[in-house]
């Protein structure tokens, strides 16, 4: 009894995300009356990175916000770690400052006494926005599957209840018509862990990109280029790990290929193999990227025009969107493990010649 | 371009450290207390349903051959029944058909031996009238030798009317 009703509640917090959605984006929004509002800069404070994790600005232009700590790591004098708070308004902390304008806005650069930025930038390792909401989806990812494997441990086999009902059909789901129609039924239980993990790592983010409030949901894990990245270089890994003696026969002696027409062909090959992850890199960055640049350019109308009568007008949009955005998240979510499991199956085919 | 220059399109090196970190324990984690447990525990219990089922199965097939098994049975039993009761029937109206014979043969007989023994009686009563015809003859004879010894004319008389009796008699 209890687990359903906090999946209920989960489920309608789920649902609830559109109302709240257009508050805290109305809360976000920088109240300066006078100057003009600049559209472009609210979408990419939205979704880019950030060093503090922004609620809302006062009326008297103080910002209600969470410092995330900056560690950095400079050759000569170290390791560095303190409050982003130390660097708000531009101020400079121990030869660092938080560039407000220009190309490396939104960058930690170190300066010289005179206050002019090195060209050479710290390595920056801070705990920022994306990774809170990134960790935040990891716990939470845990958390769920560790409840759900305690509970099978706990009920034995069984029927399925409470928390399985909720999960189960989803790990069957991606068992069942993600992995095992690409990579077969025989070799198909090496990669599961993986693809699932991928799978529900990046389905909690997107969802949790999809909540606004209050922090870990609302950050745009999944709209970070560095974060598709890393999920693309892991399958990747993955795939030249599982890669079949076939499958770097293809690559580096095409069958079929007369000689000399190699060095062409392994050029080719060697692109092909990049180009796989690079496309699941840029697909799910792009796709969550552009889902939240529309919900927010639509509830910036509402600034551009300056006007409450739009009000009503973009915030069905906004859950138009978001209802679409719901969709994607788990479209998404799957297309990447769909394609990673392919790429998986098209590394480890066995020759037939 | 605005986004060229931004974080972004830029991947940060920060980010992907972090990333990988995170995401390697999630996998490593899950991998090892969640995944492991929840696939086989999936995977037990789908055979166990697919276990089930062929046995259900089974036990279905094995039913009907039963069920067959039993009607070919009671078909068997009926029939010999039916036999059972036809040979009986047939015993039966032997018997009767026998007994009538033996009873019509048994009556005949008696009826043969009541005719027989009816014949004899009559022979036997008869002979004994006859006898005592003739002992009354003797003596009616007797008696008229006794008379005629004592009246000669009356005796000749006497003698024709007896014989005429005698005669009516004997008829």
């Amino acid at each position: 009894m209890k687990t359903r009703r906090i999946i209920w509640f989960l489920f309608l917090f789920l649902f609830g995300i559109i109302s709240v959605s257009a508050a805290g984006a109305e809360a976000n929004e920088p109240t300066g009356e006078k100057e003009q509002f600049d559209a472009s800069t609210f979408i990419l404070e939205h979704i880019s990175d950030s060093h503090e994790w922004h609620i809302l600005t006062k009326q008297n232009g103080e910002s209600v916000a969470i410092y995330l700590p900056v560690i950095l790591y400079r050759k000569g004098t170290g390791l560095h770690i303190f409050s982003s708070r130390r660097l708000t308004h531009g101020r400079v902390y121990k030869g660092f400052r938080l560039e407000e304008v220009g190309e490396l806005k939104g960058r930690i650069v170190s300066v010289n006494e005179q206050g002019e930025a090195d060209k050479k930038l710290p390595l920056d390792f801070s705990i920022t926005k994306t990774i809170v909401g990134m960790l935040g989806a990891a716990i939470i990812g845990l958390w769920l599957f560790l409840a759900l494997s305690r509970s099978y441990k706990k009920t034995g086999i069984s029927y399925p209840k409470g928390i399985q009902s909720f999960l189960e059909p989803v790990i069957c789901f991606v068992r069942d018509d993600i992995v095992i129609p690409n990579i077969g039924e025989t070799e198909h239980e090496r990669f599961m862990p993986y693809l699932l993990t991928v799978f529900f790592f990046i389905l909690i983010n997107n969802l949790m990109g999809l909540i606004p409030f209050p922090p870990p949901f609302g950050a745009n894990v999944t709209g970070n280029i560095a974060v598709t990245f890393t999920l693309a270089f892991f399958s990747f890994i993955i795939i030249q790990i599982s890669g079949s003696k076939g499958y770097w026969r293809h690559i580096f002696a095409t069958p079929g290929v007369p000689f000399w027409l190699l060095p062409i062909m392994i050029p080719v090959e060697l692109i092909g193999v990049v180009a796989k992850p690079f496309a699941l890199m840029i697909r799910l960055f792009a796709n969550i990227t552009a889902g939240h640049i529309i919900v927010m350019s639509l509830l910036a109308l509402i600034f551009i025009f300056d006007s409450l009568a739009v009000v009503p007008v973009s915030i069905l949009f906004v859950i138009f969107m978001d209802c679409l955005e719901l969709l994607v998240a788990f479209l998404q979510a799957y297309v990447f493990t769909l394609l990673s499991a392919l790429f998986i199956s098209l590394a480890i085919v066995k020759e037939h010649h | 371009m605005l986004l060229a220059s931004n974080s972004l399109t830029n991947p940060a090196i920060g980010t992907i450290f972090w990333a990988v970190v995170i995401f390697s324990l999630f996998f490593l984690l899950l991998a090892k207390f969640a995944w492991k447990p929840i696939l086989s525990a999936i995977k037990q219990r789908e055979e166990m349903i697919k276990g089930s089922l062929a046995s259900a199965e089974n036990a279905r097939k094995e039913m009907q051959r039963l069920q067959s098994d039993n009607e070919l049975i009671l078909k068997k039993a009926r029939e010999e029944r039916e036999n059972i009761l036809k040979e009986a029937r047939d015993i039966r109206d032997k018997l009767i058909a026998e007994a009538k014979g033996r009873a019509t043969e048994e009556a005949d007989k008696l009826i043969e031996k009541a005719k027989t023994g009816i014949e004899k009686e009559k022979a036997k009563a008869l002979s004994e009238i006859r006898e005592q015809v003739a002992t009354l003859s003797i003596d009616i004879a007797t008696k008229l030798l006794r008379q005629k010894l004592e009246q000669t004319g009356e005796q000749e008389k006497l003698i024709d009317n007896y014989l005429k009796e005698i005669n009516l008699n004997k008829n």
